[in-house]
């Protein structure tokens, strides 16, 4: 007990001499000034320079963005005349077939990538949450792939996708017989696509499980318990108990991925470049394209706020299922 | 006592119009946003993706303000 008054005594008096030093090195004039504010006051010093930030970094380009959809802005022609062209970007942006063809690679890639990463994620988080031996050293493991760079990870899953250097191929010939320089997961139209999906789902699925592993150990075991006394069968607790309580987080690692995807741009720029010819040219890719090669810049603006306007709306939805999950 | 009795119960408060509740409201702003989503993506019909993006904005304009009316 003397033990504790002790160290108790010590802290505080640690604390009041951290306290009295901090006080003496605040200059006169800061202090007087403070000592004046209100709470209110306070906060809002507090949150003015992130606000500031927000609105300099996010808000102005998106508001700068907007404007020059409606111009004939080319950022390569900087010192050009800027003329206001109403809703020719817009509408050259919604009658082009390439950004149809890109939107639905896009579409392609972000539906299978999103199935393929809840499904996964979910068991295995469903798994890890069994609580076996090694189960923490498992999670780190797990974990490993996305924590890498997109830049890495897209560069050497192009060393391994190599017809004739590359591990996949012999991984794939060792499994199934076929000749691995047969083959080109890079190079093949209806392959290239698959690659891809293939390299982000390998990177993402730790988060969704993590995501996912959060809301399993959420769930309090006595809602089990009871389930246990009423007899019912792990089949019945998986769906009526399990499912539905790690919902909501389901439909956040959803939502975070499904916003990111829609976003992807290096790693296919990586693997693929957009190519063989236009198959795996996601949105972002096309964008890159009309902004920086074609220097299309108002066009382009054009096209960035189409695609913001899906994902905010997406955003939307999502945002009203999980208040509703939320509420149940 | 007996005037507390037979007192008529208060009438129920009128129900807001319909298209000034939130809940039906949102819902069918969402249907609206889901539409101008589907629209987008589709690889069926051109014309559907060139009306995509008034459908989206017109869904998403309306689910900001919808969504600020009381329940």
């Amino acid at each position: 007990m003397d033990q504790v008054t002790l160290v108790t005594d010590t802290n505080s008096s640690f604390v009041d001499k951290a306290a009295d030093a901090a006080v003496r090195a605040t200059p006169t004039t800061v202090a007087n000034r403070v000592r004046g504010m209100s709470d209110r006051s306070i906060a809002w010093a507090f949150i003015t320079p992130t606000i500031a930030l927000l609105l300099a970094i996010n808000i102005f380009p998106l508001l700068w963005a907007i404007y020059l959809s409606f111009t004939n802005f080319r950022a390569n022609r900087p010192n050009a005349a800027i003329d206001n062209v109403g809703l020719r970007n817009y509408e050259r942006v919604l009658n082009d077939a390439d950004i149809w063809q890109a939107m639905q690679t896009t579409a392609h890639f972000v539906f299978w990538t999103i199935v393929l990463q809840t499904v996964i994620g979910f068991t295995l988080a469903y798994l890890i949450d069994r609580k076996f031996r090694g189960h923490a050293f498992w999670t780190t493991v797990i974990l490993i792939p996305m924590m890498l760079s997109p830049a890495v990870v897209g560069n050497f899953w192009r060393f391994l996708y190599q017809p004739q250097i590359g591990l996949f191929n012999y991984i794939v010939s060792f499994f199934t017989g076929i000749p691995p320089s047969s083959f080109e997961m890079l190079g093949s139209v209806s392959l290239a696509p698959w690659a891809i999906i293939l390299v982000d789902t390998w990177m993402w699925t730790p988060y969704v499980m993590l995501i996912c592993l959060a809301g399993l150990r959420s769930i309090p075991d006595y809602i089990y318990e009871a389930a246990e006394v009423d007899r019912a069968s792990g089949w019945r607790q998986f769906w009526s108990i399990t499912i539905p309580m790690a919902l909501p987080f389901i439909m956040l690692a959803v939502l975070f991925r499904g916003i990111e995807n829609f976003k992807m741009f290096d790693m296919v720029m990586l693997l693929t470049g957009g190519g063989p010819g236009s198959t795996t040219e996601v949105a972002s890719i096309t964008l890159k394209r009309e902004a920086f090669e074609s220097w299309l810049t108002g066009r382009s603006s054009a096209f960035a706020i189409l695609l913001f306007v899906a994902v905010f709306g997406l955003a939307n939805i999502y945002v009203k299922a999980l208040n509703k999950v939320k509420q149940r | 006592m007996t005037d507390q009795l037979f007192t008529t119960p208060k009438e129920p408060k009128p129900r807001r119009p319909f298209f000034l509740r939130r809940g039906p409201m949102e819902n069918i702003a969402t249907a609206v946003i889901g539409l101008g989503f589907l629209m987008l993506f589709q690889p069926f019909a051109m014309i559907l993706y060139t009306w995509s993006l008034v459908t989206l904005l017109a869904g998403t304009a309306m689910f900001i303000i919808v969504s600020k009316f009381p329940e």
